[in-house]
C-alpha cells in the first residue's frame, strides 16, 4: 500500500502489518505522518506530533 | 479480560506488546491519548468500560501520560505504573530523593533554583560535572560542565531558557565510567534483561535514541540487587533501571516509567514484551 505526501508529493509506502497510531516518514522530504486509520486497501494519514520537550522513557 | 494500553505513538515496544496480550487471549483496548475527551462527572463502571480491567500506560509525552494516569486512577482503575511512580521517574530530582532516602548509591547531586546560586553549587560539587533537565529524556539537554569556564555560560543559557522547569538546577557529579552504561528492565520483582548501552562515537551519552548501541550484559548479583532496590525505591512496576559502573562499584542514575526495550530485545534471549504481559495479566487478577 502507498500513500502520497501531503508537502512533497513523495511516495510513502505503508508496511503490511502497519496499525494506526505508527509514524510512517515520507522518504522524498522526510516529513513525519502517523496513520489515523488503515484498513486492508486504505490508509489515512496526518502530520505526526513533532517531539515535546518532555517526550522520551 | 481487558487490557487497556494507551499510547500516543506506536512503536515497536507498543506493538509487541498488543502482539503479545492478544494471543495470550486478552482482549486488548489501543487507546490513543492524543483523542481522548475525560469527563470529571464520569462513572468508575464506565470508565472501566471504556479502558479496560487493567491499564498499561505507555505515553511518550510525560505529562499527557500522568495526567491519564491520575484520571484512571481516581476513578478506581489499576493503572501501571502507577501515578505516584510516574511522578518518581519522570522528575529526576524526586528520583534522586527517593533512591537516596532507600540508600541506593546514586550519583551525588546538588539542587539549585537560581542561576546564581547553580553556579555556588558546581563549585561546592567540584567539576567535572553533569547540568541535567529536572524532566526530560533520552539524553536532551544533558550538558557537561567540565570547568568554571564552560559551566558558567551553560548555566546563564538555562537561566533564559523559558519554561519554570528549567529554573530547577540539577547538577549532578560526573561519574568515571567507561563509555556505557547498564539497562535493566525490571517488571515486578525480576530483573527480566539487562543491556550494555555504548555511546557512539562522538558522543558522551549512552542513550539509544542518541545513537547509542546495545549489548549483552550479564546480570549479575549486584545487579540484580540494586535495580531491584532501585525499582523499589520509586514505587515498583514495569521499569527501567539505568547503572553506571563507577570505580567504587556500580550507580544507579535514573529509572525510566514508559521503558524503552526494543534495544535489550535485540540482545537478550528473554521475551521482555511476555515478561511485561504477564505481570500486567496477574495484577489484573488479583
Amino acid at each position: 500500500m502507498e500513500a502520497s505526501c501531503d508537502e512533497c508529493g513523495g511516495k510513502i509506502k505503508i508496511p503490511k502489518d502497519s496499525v494506526a497510531g505508527e509514524i510512517v516518514s515520507c522518504p522524498d522530504c522526510g516529513l513525519e505522518y502517523e496513520i489515523a486509520k488503515i484498513s486492508n486497501d486504505k490508509v489515512e494519514l496526518k502530520p505526526a506530533e513533532t517531539v515535546g520537550e518532555d517526550w522520551g522513557e | 479480560m481487558n487490557f487497556g494500553l494507551i499510547y500516543d505513538r506506536i512503536r515497536w515496544e507498543e506493538k509487541s506488546l498488543t502482539q503479545t496480550a492478544k494471543k495470550k487471549g486478552a482482549r486488548v483496548v489501543t487507546i490513543d491519548a492524543k483523542m481522548l475527551t475525560l469527563d470529571s462527572s464520569a462513572k468508575s463502571k464506565e470508565v472501566q468500560k471504556e479502558f479496560g480491567d487493567v491499564v498499561l500506560q505507555r505515553c511518550i509525552s510525560y505529562f499527557r501520560g500522568q495526567h491519564v494516569t491520575a484520571y484512571l486512577e481516581f476513578k478506581g482503575l489499576t493503572v501501571i505504573n502507577k501515578h505516584r511512580v510516574g511522578e518518581i521517574c519522570g522528575n529526576k530530582y524526586l528520583t534522586t530523593l527517593a533512591l537516596e532516602k532507600a540508600r541506593v548509591p546514586t550519583p551525588r547531586t546538588m539542587f539549585a533554583f537560581t542561576a546564581d546560586s547553580a553556579k555556588e553549587a558546581v563549585e561546592k560539587l567540584g567539576y567535572p560535572a553533569v547540568l541535567k533537565p529536572v524532566v526530560g529524556s533520552w539524553g536532551r539537554g544533558v550538558a557537561p560542565l567540565k570547568d568554571r569556564d564552560t559551566a558558567s555560560p551553560i548555566i546563564e543559557l538555562r537561566e533564559e531558557m523559558t519554561g519554570a522547569l528549567n529554573q530547577i538546577y540539577y547538577i549532578q557529579e560526573m561519574i568515571k565510567r567507561p563509555p556505557r552504561d547498564i539497562r535493566t528492565i525490571v517488571v515486578g520483582d525480576r530483573v527480566v534483561a539487562a543491556a550494555y548501552r555504548y555511546a557512539p562515537p562522538q558522543d558522551w551519552r549512552t542513550n539509544v535514541a542518541r545513537g547509542g548501541k546495545t549489548a549483552p550484559c550479564k546480570i549479575t548479583k549486584e545487579l540484580e540487587e540494586m535495580a531491584l532496590m532501585a525499582a523499589d525505591a520509586v514505587g515498583g512496576g514495569v521499569l527501567g533501571v539505568d547503572a553506571m559502573e563507577s570505580p567504587d562499584g556500580l550507580v544507579i542514575h535514573e529509572v525510566n516509567n514508559t521503558v524503552e526495550f526494543k534495544g535489550a530485545s535485540q540482545v537478550n534471549e528473554t521475551n521482555i514484551p511476555e515478561a511485561i504481559v504477564n505481570h500486567v495479566l496477574s495484577i489484573a487478577k488479583r
